[in-house]
């Protein structure tokens, strides 16, 4: 590229230096990438060589056991992480799709829309901390004690703005033409929307359910104050409950050995939850636009 | 507005050419009683109640965000009520924090969340800046995909594994080795004195950086995509080099949009409260040392909340809380004006 340029230029000078800054410049752009992946993929190695020297069945099976007995795991955790998840995605991700349908069909253009949107982008961006204390204030006050319920709406609402924004970019993609040819077969809007727009969409808007899933997954802040955690298996959903992410943090933090080993291997199956169900979004999202494409 | 008219508009028609729309119902077996769909048919008023009630749940659902974030702001001031009461504005500016006694100020946490963030925007900007830059001009086609993939994996690991993290691998490399270069070599600062355990503001700060990075590359990728490919092309005629192209064309069009994604990966790092509290010592000093412990306004929550004694107490926690709900919120508003300002014009896919 300097060839050209260094006989353009009547400085020869001044073309080096051109070159050289250029030159500087990729160096270190891929310097930096390098220094930011390296470490990465080695810390990730790490983690992933310490959480698998660590897991045995027990971590699957047993719920933990005290301090100063080796053995024992964190099988109620990941239940409680399962039911807690389970009950926020169900009030999450409803209401979130709901949003992101008015947003698109219904608000688009319109100041309300607007306000919305902005409103939406703002309660994505909370700290989970405050939401945990939103949490507490609203439901573990009024019911006087902690409870999985209260944690499961916290997570339902952190969902809420992620799903309705991946919703409502996703509909805003579906072509026009296929809602005026269902409107002109005299199919009611609500139909429409229901059959054509969101099932057209529907590989984006699941990838969307997904993220926001993987993300309430790992989040541990909210559920300091509303799961609280406990060592037994989960019976209702009226008291504390033990989750993974949480786990984690009291053993990390913990004096002992083995429950640092309990620690890496909780990190180890968190991360492969929240990879596995990424990856599978990625994996079934590239083959619906590929569906889509023709 | 017009989304309302062909609404209103469009319910009347639908009545009136019912019968004549009938053909076209998936009951295609109109013959063999014409006379029952067209009685269902009018029975559901072709769907203009339907129509009203599912717009109306549409809206409720969309409502309810609004309804949620003023209801947060609600019973976060209700319940900070007391401590809004007892130290009123002084509550930030106070450095005191004895739960025994009752006297709480807020300035010590400020200090270490301002502190702790800005340290992990100057380390995190710079890489995050050299990350984009990279992959949207620099990277050869095939590595693009994989490099772009890797970044955005920072940001799906949870928070607690990056503290796990801090705390068994971070802490160490902080003490005993960054920790002794960093004294020899900028020891002169001041920056880097008392004794150094690993677990302080500098080593928060670092995991923050790692954290916050997905965020500033990702916005930083998605307004540089923003830039029209004919700038740059332009740009490329006059006879610049790459580096001048990407200084002229891209980073000079996208630069508003990439002080955007700055102040979000602020706006992460203020509230961010795992990992730091998991690395940063928890001790409620102002101290001009990185390696000293310090603590954050999420971290003293995260610590404090379930162990709080005294209505007073929690009363204050809450009020850190409400503090820095409103923070992030102004903070979040600014660079999503930035950034919206820049890639308005472009399509959404583009993200």
């Amino acid at each position: 590229m300097s060839q050209p340029l260094s006989q353009i230029r009547p400085s020869k000078t001044n073309a080096w230096h051109r070159w050289a800054s250029d030159h500087a410049i990729t160096a270190i752009s891929v310097l930096g990438t390098i220094v930011v992946l390296v470490p990465l993929v080695a810390v990730l190695f790490y983690l992933i060589y310490k959480g698998a020297s660590s897991l045995n069945l027990a971590f699957f099976t047993h719920v933990p056991k005290p301090v100063g007995e080796t053995g024992g795991g964190m099988a109620n955790s990941i239940v409680g992480s399962a039911i807690i998840l389970t009950l926020a995605s169900a009030m999450g991700i409803p209401v979130g799709i709901a949003g992101g349908v008015y947003l698109a069909e219904y608000g688009a253009g319109t100041w309300l829309g607007a306000i919305i949107r902005f409103v939406a982008d703002v309660l994505n961006g909370v700290p989970s901390i405050v939401m945990g204390i939103a949490g507490y204030s609203l439901i573990v006050v009024h019911q006087h004690h902690f409870s999985a319920l209260a944690a499961g709406v916290t997570l339902g609402i952190m969902m809420i703005p992620t799903v309705t924004r991946t919703t409502e970019e996703m509909l805003l993609t579906v072509p026009h033409a296929i809602r005026e040819a269902a409107y002109g077969l005299g199919v009611p809007r609500w139909r429409t929307i229901l059959s054509i727009s969101l099932r057209t969409a529907a590989p984006g808007i699941i990838t969307g359910c997904m993220l926001a899933f993987a993300r309430i997954a790992g989040e541990t802040a909210p559920l300091l104050f509303t799961a609280f955690g406990s060592q037994f298996w989960p019976h209702s959903l009226n008291e504390p409950m033990a989750a993974l992410p949480l786990q984690i943090f009291v053993y990390a933090l913990s004096p002992y050995d083995e429950w640092h080993r309990l620690a890496w291997a909780g990190a180890l199956v968190l991360i492969s939850m929240i990879m596995i169900s990424v990856g599978l979004v990625r994996y079934v999202t590239s083959r619906g636009q590929l569906k889509g494409g023709h | 507005m017009a989304d309302q008219n062909t609404h209103q508009t469009a319910a009347p028609l639908l009545n009136v050419h019912l019968p004549s729309r009938e053909p076209a119902q998936p009951g295609a077996v109109v013959d063999r009683a014409p006379q029952a769909i067209r009685e269902f048919l009018g029975k559901r008023g072709s769907g203009a109640g339907a129509d009203g009630v599912f717009g109306g749940l549409m809206l409720a659902a969309a409502l309810s965000i609004i309804a949620i974030v003023l209801l947060i702001i609600f019973v976060l001031i209700q319940q900070s009520k007391l401590s809004l009461h007892e130290f009123g504005f002084k509550f930030f500016l106070r450095t005191a924090w004895n739960p025994v006694i009752g006297d709480f100020g807020a300035a010590p946490f400020i200090y270490g969340t301002v502190l702790s963030s800005v340290l992990a925007l100057c380390i995190a900007v710079p890489l995050a800046l050299c990350v984009a830059v990279f992959i949207m001009e620099i990277c050869p086609k095939f590595l693009r995909g994989p490099v772009a993939f890797l970044t955005e994996l920072l940001a799906a690991i949870p928070s607690v594994v990056y503290g796990l993290l801090g705390v068994f691998v971070l802490v160490p490399i902080v003490r005993d080795k960054l920790g002794p270069f960093l004294v020899k070599t900028l020891g002169w600062t001041g920056f880097f004195g008392g004794s150094n355990f690993g677990e302080g503001v500098l080593t928060a700060s670092i995991i923050l950086s790692i954290m916050i990075l997905p965020v500033i590359s990702s916005i930083t990728r998605e307004v540089m995509a923003a830039v029209p490919i004919s700038q740059k092309e332009g740009v490329l005629a006059l006879g610049a080099t790459r580096w001048e192209m990407i200084r002229i064309a891209v980073l000079r069009n996208a630069r508003i949009g990439i002080v955007g994604g700055v102040i979000l990966g602020l706006g992460r790092a203020l509230g961010e409260t795992m990992a730091v509290t998991m690395v940063i010592g928890n001790n409620p000093q102002i101290a001009k040392s990185l390696f000293a412990p310090g603590y954050t306004l999420a971290s003293v929550i995260a610590n404090e909340f379930t162990e709080a004694t005294g209505d007073l107490y929690l009363s204050a926690l809450i009020e850190i809380g409400l503090a820095l709900f409103l923070v992030t919120i102004v903070v979040n508003s600014i660079a999503r004006l930035l950034v919206w300002a820049v890639t308005r014009g472009t399509p959404v896919s583009s993200r």
